[in-house]
């Protein structure tokens, strides 16, 4: 079998192994429903769509994907398990690949797991079901994307507290780069073409466009670069940390 | 076969390892020895491929590490220090997790680790979670996956830590039975068992090599070496005791610790036939008598202070 899958299985079993798994499924879906139905006004609205549940998912992962990410390098260089991964005959990739899949792969299980929301929806009336099938995902992108930026920070500590903090904050200058709580920062010396290219790594912008059932490519190859971008760190990253 | 030429390992100002070249065959059992931060530890991980070397070169049966780090890793067994492994496994569900990657599947594997777990006294704990388990086993499930896939070069970062006295023994007679045709590295510092295992030590200190010889002509060095221990029924005996050894012409010093006097040869004399000899002529009341080997902590300690800046 390939090694990237047996990793990615072992890693994937690990989060059932401990509690880690179902406090995060069941928090997950608490919060997501209850935003909905709360604060984005799900009944009142009157619409049969789901733009209520999906507007609150950047704000959901961005404290939820760090607490998953955190421990994925973090804590095998504090309990020392790295050391027999990176003896195993297994490259940086392989490891690399294993890890963000298996944990890409469990947070596609909890948002998989909001299809009641789905169901409501489509009992109480008659809602664009391909732009919902969209809207997924571009949440499952975003997800990956949250993930892979995680993962890489995570690589470079062995504590899992300054990880999960640090994922949370590039995260979010992420999320809102197209915003001026982080463009007033750079628009003041930067030159323009610079401050437009960081507007346009705005996560919410590109999942706005997916949410709103609006498929486009660029959107999709945006957090697919983003992924892979990380993923590269992330490698780099333990690669550095092997010459020290 | 195992070729390290000038490796090196700095961590900014600090020299880990210091330009250390040493050659192993196969079928040898190869003691590393050395004070606590001597570089052991630095030396293994960077043979298993877990830190690169800061310059000079490594070659595990003809596979650079920094180059081709895949072949060497799958020729390698290693048990890293400490035993790290992931706790929240069973212990069969890790071994499978290695087996796997080791690519040992279907039913040849199935039994490669039935012997093991066997070999290793793991089959009563196969499916309890490994942070559960104790020091001995957890070290125990540590060596298992590093022999799963009998690999041509065993890594053991000191390999008995943490052991009751029988496991010990179960560890050593392990390797043992592993040694005829591969090379074992083991880091140790219970020197008793580098005499009972290994065919060859190296000590290390401050990162350098600094003696390289098998376990035997390593404890030749020391100045216990032919020596002649003898303990007396009748402590009052003993100051007499040493003033007669004194005088015998071979006797170079006499030492006493507690009921034991042990007189040491000069350099290249066989002392015991005159000891015996004298204890004899004056009716020691004798309750023990030996030759010594000599004492490798004893060389230890002198070969490890002496290079101490």
């Amino acid at each position: 079998m390939n090694t990237m899958l047996i990793i990615l299985r072992r890693e994937l079993a690990g989060y059932f192994a401990t509690p880690v798994a179902y406090v995060f499924i069941v928090i997950f879906l608490v919060l997501a429903a209850t935003f909905a139905f709360y604060l984005g006004g799900f009944y009142e609205r009157g619409q049969a769509d789901l733009a209520p549940f999906f507007s609150f998912h950047p704000w959901l992962y961005l404290i939820l994907v760090p607490a998953l990410s955190m421990r994925l390098w973090a804590e095998e260089r504090k309990s020392g398990s790295i050391e027999l991964l990176m003896t195993l005959p297994v490259t940086l990739w392989q490891a690399v690949l294993g890890k963000f899949l298996a944990a890409w792969a469990f947070t596609a299980l909890a948002l998989a797991l909001t299809f009641p929301m789905w169901l409501t929806v489509n009992y109480l009336g008659d809602p664009d079901n391909a732009a919902i099938f969209t809207a997924y995902l571009g949440s499952l992108l975003m997800a990956g994307g949250f993930l892979a930026i995680g993962a890489c920070i995570s690589a470079t500590t062995k504590n899992q507290v300054i990880a999960f903090i640090m994922t949370v904050v590039v995260c979010f200058v992420f999320l809102l780069a197209g915003f001026p709580m982080v463009l007033d920062v750079f628009s003041g010396w930067a030159p323009q073409p610079l401050v437009d290219a960081i507007a346009s790594l705005s996560f919410l912008t590109h999942f706005n466009a997916l949410s709103r059932g609006v498929i486009d490519l660029r959107d999709v190859l945006f957090f697919a670069l983003v992924i892979a971008a990380f993923l590269y760190a992330n490698t780099i990253v333990l690669d550095m940390k092997k010459a020290n | 076969m195992i070729r390290t030429q000038a490796l090196t390992k700095r961590y900014g100002p600090l020299v880990a390892v210091d330009d250390l070249s040493f050659e192993v065959a196969a079928g040898t059992v190869l003691g590393f020895l050395g004070p606590n931060g001597a570089g052991k530890s630095t030396t293994m991980k960077m043979l298993a491929g877990f830190i690169s070397p800061t310059s000079g070169q490594a070659i595990v049966g003809g596979h650079d590490v920094v180059a081709a780090p895949l072949a060497v890793k799958r020729l390698i067994g290693y048990l890293p220090e400490g035993a790290p492994s992931y706790g929240e496994m069973t212990v069969r569900q890790f071994m499978r997790f290695i087996a796997e990657i080791r690519g040992l599947a279907g039913d040849a594997g199935r039994r490669r680790l039935d012997e093991v777990s066997e070999r290793l006294g793991l089959t009563g704990v196969q499916h309890q979670s490994i942070e559960t388990l104790s020091k001995g086993f957890r070290r125990r499930v540590g060596l298992a996956q590093a022999i799963v896939h009998d690999p041509a070069v065993l890594i053991l970062d000191e390999p008995t830590d943490g052991l009751d006295p029988n496991q010990k023994h179960e560890v050593r007679s392990l390797i043992r039975d592993m040694a005829s045709d591969k090379i074992i590295i083991i880091s140790t510092h219970i020197l008793e068992e580098v005499d009972a295992l290994c065919s060859r030590a190296i000590i290390i200190g401050n990162g350098r090599l600094l003696a390289d010889d098998e376990p035997r002509r390593l404890e030749a060095r020391s100045r216990y070496h032919n020596a002649v221990s003898l303990r007396l029924a009748e402590r009052s005996l003993q100051a007499a005791a040493c003033e007669a050894l004194r005088g015998l012409p071979q006797v170079a010093s006499v030492e006493q610790a507690e009921d034991r006097v042990t007189a040491l040869p000069k350099a290249g004399e066989h002392i015991l036939p005159a000891v015996a000899e004298l204890a004899r002529e004056q009716g020691w009341p004798l309750s023990e008598l030996h030759l010594e080997s000599g004492r490798l902590d004893e060389v230890f300690r002198s070969i490890t202070t002496q290079a101490a800046p």
